[in-house]
C-alpha cells in the first residue's frame, strides 16, 4: 500500500513523504528533500568566474581562468556526491532491525543497519539549532552494561529536517511495530 | 490483541505440554541439537509472536524440490538454511551426513523442513509425500517452502507440532524470506568482530548474537559445502558449490611453495641481521645467537642494545651517528616487517593475515617504484648532470649567506645596533661558511661517484632512497642548522626575558637592547623553514608508504564484500496474501575506517612532526631536530 503526502521542512522548503506498507512487519518512509536549484548554482558559478576574471585581468596569466573552470566542476561534482542528498528512506522490520538509507544527487547511496536487539526505543526530541528550537526523530540504543541506560542517540532525517507534523506520523507507525517487541516481555 | 492471547494460551497448556512452554528469554539455549529423530525437539523454545525469519542462499532458488538443512536459531527465531537434499535419499544416511558434519564444524545442523519447486510434476502427490517426511524429520518449527514454476512469488509455512488447542489462534506462524548470497557471506568478516576471535577446542557454540549469527553459522559450515555433484556420495546436495568446488591451481601451487621458501628466506634475513650486528660489535657472542632462527626476538632486543651508546662506549660516535640517520631506520624498519611476513608460523586470526598480506604488498610496491626511480635516474646521465649542478648551487648559496652576514653586520634596514656583538656573532658565522665550502670543494671529486652508489641503494625500495635523500639534505645544510641553532638558543633566552620582564615593562622604560639578536634569528629561520619543511615532506611521504594498508585497500576496491560494516536489506516485489522477502546484501566498509583499522605501525615520528607542533617550536624558540630523538617511540 502506497501513500503520499506533501509536507514543509523547518526552513519552509517543500517534502514529499512517501509511505509503503509491505506488511504488518514492515514499513518504509521516504522523504524527498527539494532538488538544487538553479538560481543558488548560476549565482556561484558567476561569483567564481568573474573571480577569475578579476586575478587574470591582474596577473595576465590565462592559467587563473582553466583553473576557475576546473574548480567549478570539481567543486560541483563533490557537492552532488558528497553533500548533497537527495531523499532520505527509512526501512523498519519487525524483528530484524531499522534501516536507514540516504541517497546523494550522483546515486550515491550509504545505508546503516541497526539491530532491533539494539534498539531501545525511537522518539522524539528538541533540539536547539542555531536561534530555533526544532524537532528531531531519533533511535535511542540499548547500552549493553546497564540495561535501563541508553548508549547513543541516532538522529533520523538529518538532512530533510522535516516539521512536527510528519514526525509524528513516522513516529506512530513506528511505535505500532515496536509495539511488537515490547509485548511478549510485559505478558511474560 | 491477538498476540497477547498467544502468549496467555502457550501459558495456559496442561502439564503435559510443560515441555514446549517458551523458555524466558536469559535461559542458554541449547545450540547443539541432538540428530533429529524421536521425541520433542530440544531447540524448540522460541519467543512467540516473532516473526520467523528464513534465510535462503539465492543458490538454492532454481534447486529442485528436497529438504532443507540448516541451523534454527530460537532467540531470534530464525532459520538459516544451508543447503538443500534432493530426492532420492535414504534418510539414515541424511542423518549420519549431518551428525558428521555437526562434529566437524560444531555447528547445530538440522532438517528444517521442505522445499518444493513445482515445475511439471503433479502437485497432489509431492505434497503428501513432503508432508509425510514430517514424521520422519521432526523439527520445532517444521518450514515448508514452495515455489511455483513461473512465479516470483513464493508460499511458506511454518508449523509447530504442538497444536495448541484455542481455535482462536492457529499452529502456524508469519514468516518472512530474507535472501542472501552464500558465497559473499562466507568470504566476508564483520567489523566489529561481533563473535569472540578466540574459539578453542571446548568452545563448542557460536556465541554471535543478532545477524552475526548467520554469518558465524555459514563461516563455520565448510564441511557441508565440501560435496559436489560430481562426487558419488550417498546424498547429494545443492548449496553454492555444488557445481563444482571452487579451487585455483596457482593458489594451490603457491601454497606449496610457500613453506620452503619461507624457510629459505627467514635463514638469509637472520644472517643479514646478524652481520649488521656483527659490524657494531665484533664479539662472537652474537653471531652465535643469531644462527638461532626461533630466538628472533632476542636478536632484535640485541640488535637495539647495540645501538645503545652506554654499551658499546669505544664505538660510541658511530652508533650515534647510525641510529641519528633515517636511511638505517628505514632499513631496520624494512628487515623487521620481512622477517615477520617470511616467518614460517601461519597468522592465527584474519587480523593478523591482513598485516601480513598488508606488509608484502607495500615492500613489493616500494621495490617497484624504487626500480622505476633507478631506471629513469641511470638513463640519459641523469647522476653527471646532478653531481654537475651541486658544486655551483651550493657555491651561490653561501655567497648569498656572505652578504646576507655583511649586511646584517652593517646598518640592517637603517637600525642602528651594538656594533661589537654583531662583529662577534658575524665573524663566527663566516669562519663556519668558509669551513663548509672547504669541505664541499675537498668532496667534489668524489660525488658523483658517491651519487651513483647511492642510486643503487634505491632498488631496496623508494622509501629507502627517499631517506638517503633526506639525509643527504640534512648533511649538507648542517651549517644552516647551526647558525639556527645559535639563533634559536639567543632568541629563546630573549623570549624568556620578555614574559619576565612583562610585568616591568608595563610603565618602566623600554629597553632597546633586547631588540638587537631578533633580525638575526628572523632571516635566518625562513631558510631553515624551507630545509626543514622538505625535509618534513619527506618524512611524511616515507610514513605514508611505509603505514598504508595497500593490500586492504585493494581489497575493499575490488572485492569490497570481503569487508564488511554491516548489512543492507532491499525490500523485493511484494504481493499481498504472499510472505514478505527481502533481499540481504552486505554493506561495505568505507575506506577511511579500513585505512584506521589496518593501519601498519610506522617509525613513529608522525605526531612530533606535524605543522602544527612545527610552527609552535618556531615561535616559541624550542629547538627542532631533523633527525628522530631516542625518546621518539619505536615501532
Amino acid at each position: 500500500m502506497e501513500d503520499e503526502q506533501s509536507f514543509s521542512d523547518i526552513c519552509g522548503g517543500r517534502l514529499a513523504l512517501q509511505r509503503r506498507y509491505y506488511s504488518p512487519s514492515c514499513r518504509e518512509f521516504c522523504l524527498s528533500c527539494p532538488r538544487i536549484s538553479l538560481r543558488s548554482l548560476t549565482a556561484v558559478t558567476c561569483t567564481v568566474w568573474l573571480a577569475a576574471y578579476g586575478l587574470f585581468t591582474l596577473c595576465e596569466n590565462s592559467m587563473v581562468l582553466s583553473a576557475a573552470i576546473f574548480i567549478t566542476l570539481l567543486g560541483l561534482l563533490g557537492y552532488l556526491h558528497f553533500v548533497k542528498i537527495d531523499q532520505e528512506t527509512l526501512l523498519i522490520i519487525d524483528s530484524l532491525g531499522i534501516q536507514m538509507t540516504s541517497s546523494y544527487a550522483s546515486g550515491k547511496e550509504s545505508t546503516t543497519f541497526i539491530e532491533m536487539g539494539k534498539v531501545k526505543d525511537v522518539v522524539i526530541n528538541e533540539a536547539i539549532y542555531m536561534q530555533k528550537v526544532i524537532y528531531y526523530l531519533c533511535i535511542l540504543l540499548k547500552d549493553p552494561v546497564e540495561p535501563h541506560g541508553v548508549s547513543q542517540v541516532v538522529p533520523l532525517f538529518q538532512s530533510a529536517k522535516p516539521r512536527l507534523d510528519c514526525l509524528i506520523e513516522v513516529y506512530k507507525s513506528c511505535q505500532e511495530i515496536l509495539a511488537h517487541q515490547k509485548a511478549p516481555s510485559t505478558s511474560l | 490483541m491477538g498476540l497477547v492471547s498467544r502468549g496467555t494460551a502457550a501459558a495456559g497448556l496442561g502439564p503435559a505440554r510443560a515441555a514446549v512452554r517458551p523458555r524466558p528469554p536469559d535461559a542458554v539455549p541449547n545450540l547443539i541439537s541432538t540428530p533429529p529423530p524421536e521425541g520433542a525437539a530440544p531447540g524448540s523454545s522460541r519467543v512467540p509472536s516473532m516473526v520467523l525469519k528464513a534465510f535462503f542462499p539465492t543458490c538454492c532458488a532454481s534447486a529442485d524440490s528436497g529438504l532443507l538443512v540448516g541451523r534454527w536459531v530460537p532467540e531470534q527465531s530464525s532459520a538459516v538454511v544451508l543447503a538443500v537434499v534432493h530426492f532420492p535419499f535414504i534418510p539414515i544416511q541424511v542423518k549420519e551426513l549431518l551428525a558428521q558434519v555437526q562434529q566437524a564444524s560444531r555447528v547445530g545442523v538440522a532438517v528444517l523442513g521442505t522445499w518444493c519447486h513445482r515445475r511439471q510434476e503433479p502437485e497432489e502427490s509431492l505434497g503428501h509425500f513432503l508432508e509425510g517426511l514430517g514424521a520422519i524429520f521432526s523439527h520445532e518449527p517444521w518450514l515448508q517452502l514452495c515455489r511455483e514454476r513461473g512465479s516470483k512469488f513464493w508460499s511458506c509455512k511454518a508449523t509447530h507440532r504442538q497444536v495448541p488447542t484455542c481455535p482462536a489462534t492457529s499452529g502456524e506462524d508469519q514468516v518472512m524470506l530474507v535472501f542472501y548470497d552464500q558465497r559473499k557471506v562466507l568470504l566476508s568478516q564483520l567489523h566489529p568482530p561481533a563473535a569472540l576471535p578466540d574459539r578453542q577446542a571446548g568452545d563448542a557454540t557460536a556465541s554471535a548474537v543478532g545477524l552475526a549469527a548467520v554469518f558465524d553459522t555459514v563461516a563455520r559450515s565448510e564441511a557441508l559445502f565440501r560435496s559436489d555433484w560430481f562426487d558419488e556420495g550417498p546424498v547429494r546436495l545443492s548449496h553454492w558449490q555444488s557445481e563444482g568446488v571452487e579451487a585455483s591451481i596457482l593458489v594451490e601451487l603457491a601454497k606449496w611453495a610457500a613453506g620452503p621458501i619461507c624457510l629459505l628466506l627467514t635463514c638469509l634475513l637472520s644472517l643479514v641481521s646478524a652481520a649488521s650486528a656483527c659490524r657494531i660489535c665484533p664479539s662472537g657472542g652474537c653471531c652465535f645467537a643469531a644462527f638461532q632462527a626461533q630466538d628472533r626476538a632476542r636478536l632484535h632486543g640485541s640488535l637495539h642494545g647495540f645501538m645503545r651508546p652506554t654499551r658499546m662506549f669505544k664505538l660510541w660516535p658511530l652508533s650515534f651517528v647510525w641510529s641519528k640517520l633515517s636511511t638505517c631506520e628505514q632499513l631496520r624498519h624494512r628487515l623487521e616487517q620481512l622477517t615477520l611476513v617470511f616467518s614460517t608460523q601461519k597468522a592465527k586470526n584474519p587480523t593478523q593475515l591482513m598485516r601480513k598480506a598488508n606488509m608484502l604488498v607495500s615492500v613489493l610496491l616500494d621495490v617497484a617504484l624504487g626500480l622505476v626511480l633507478l631506471s629513469w635516474l641511470h638513463r640519459k646521465d641523469r647522476i653527471g648532470q646532478l653531481a654537475d649542478a651541486l658544486i655551483p648551487v651550493a657555491d651561490h648559496v653561501a655567497e648569498e649567506l656572505q652578504h646576507l652576514l655583511q649586511w646584517l653586520m652593517g646598518a640592517p634596514a637603517g637600525l642602528k645596533m651594538n656594533r661589537a656583538l654583531d662583529q662577534v656573532l658575524g665573524r663566527f658565522f663566516l669562519y663556519h661558511i668558509h669551513l663548509w665550502i672547504g669541505y664541499i670543494h675537498l668532496m667534489s671529486p668524489f660525488i658523483e661517484c658517491i651519487l651513483w652508489h647511492v642510486g643503487l641503494s634505491a632498488c631496496l625500495g623508494l622509501t629507502v632512497a627517499l631517506s638517503i635523500l633526506s639525509d643527504i639534505i640534512a648533511l649538507l645544510t648542517f651549517h644552516i642548522y647551526c647558525f639556527y641553532v645559535y639563533g634559536a638558543r639567543l632568541y629563546c633566552l630573549k623570549i624568556y626575558g620578555l614574559s619576565s620582564l612583562w610585568r616591568l615593562f608595563r610603565g618602566k622604560k623600554w629597553n632597546v637592547l633586547r631588540q638587537r639578536v631578533d633580525s638575526c634569528s628572523y632571516d635566518l629561520d625562513q631558510l631553515r623553514l624551507l630545509v626543514v619543511t622538505v625535509q618534513g615532506l619527506i618524512h611524511l611521504l616515507v610514513d605514508l608508504v611505509n603505514s598504508l594498508p595497500l593490500y586492504s585497500l585493494g581489497l575493499r576496491l575490488c572485492r569490497p564484500y570481503r569487508l564488511a560494516a554491516g548489512v543492507k536489506f532491499r525490500v523485493l516485489e511484494h504481493e499481498a496474501g504472499s510472505p514478505l522477502r527481502l533481499l540481504m546484501q552486505i554493506n561495505p566498509l568505507s575506506y577511511s575506517r579500513v585505512v584506521h583499522t589496518y593501519r601498519l605501525p610506522s617509525c613513529g615520528c608522525h605526531p612530533k612532526h606535524s605543522w602544527g607542533s612545527l610552527c609552535r617550536k618556531l615561535f616559541f624558540g624550542e629547538l627542532i631536530y631533523p633527525w628522530r630523538q631516542r625518546g621518539d617511540k619505536q615501532d
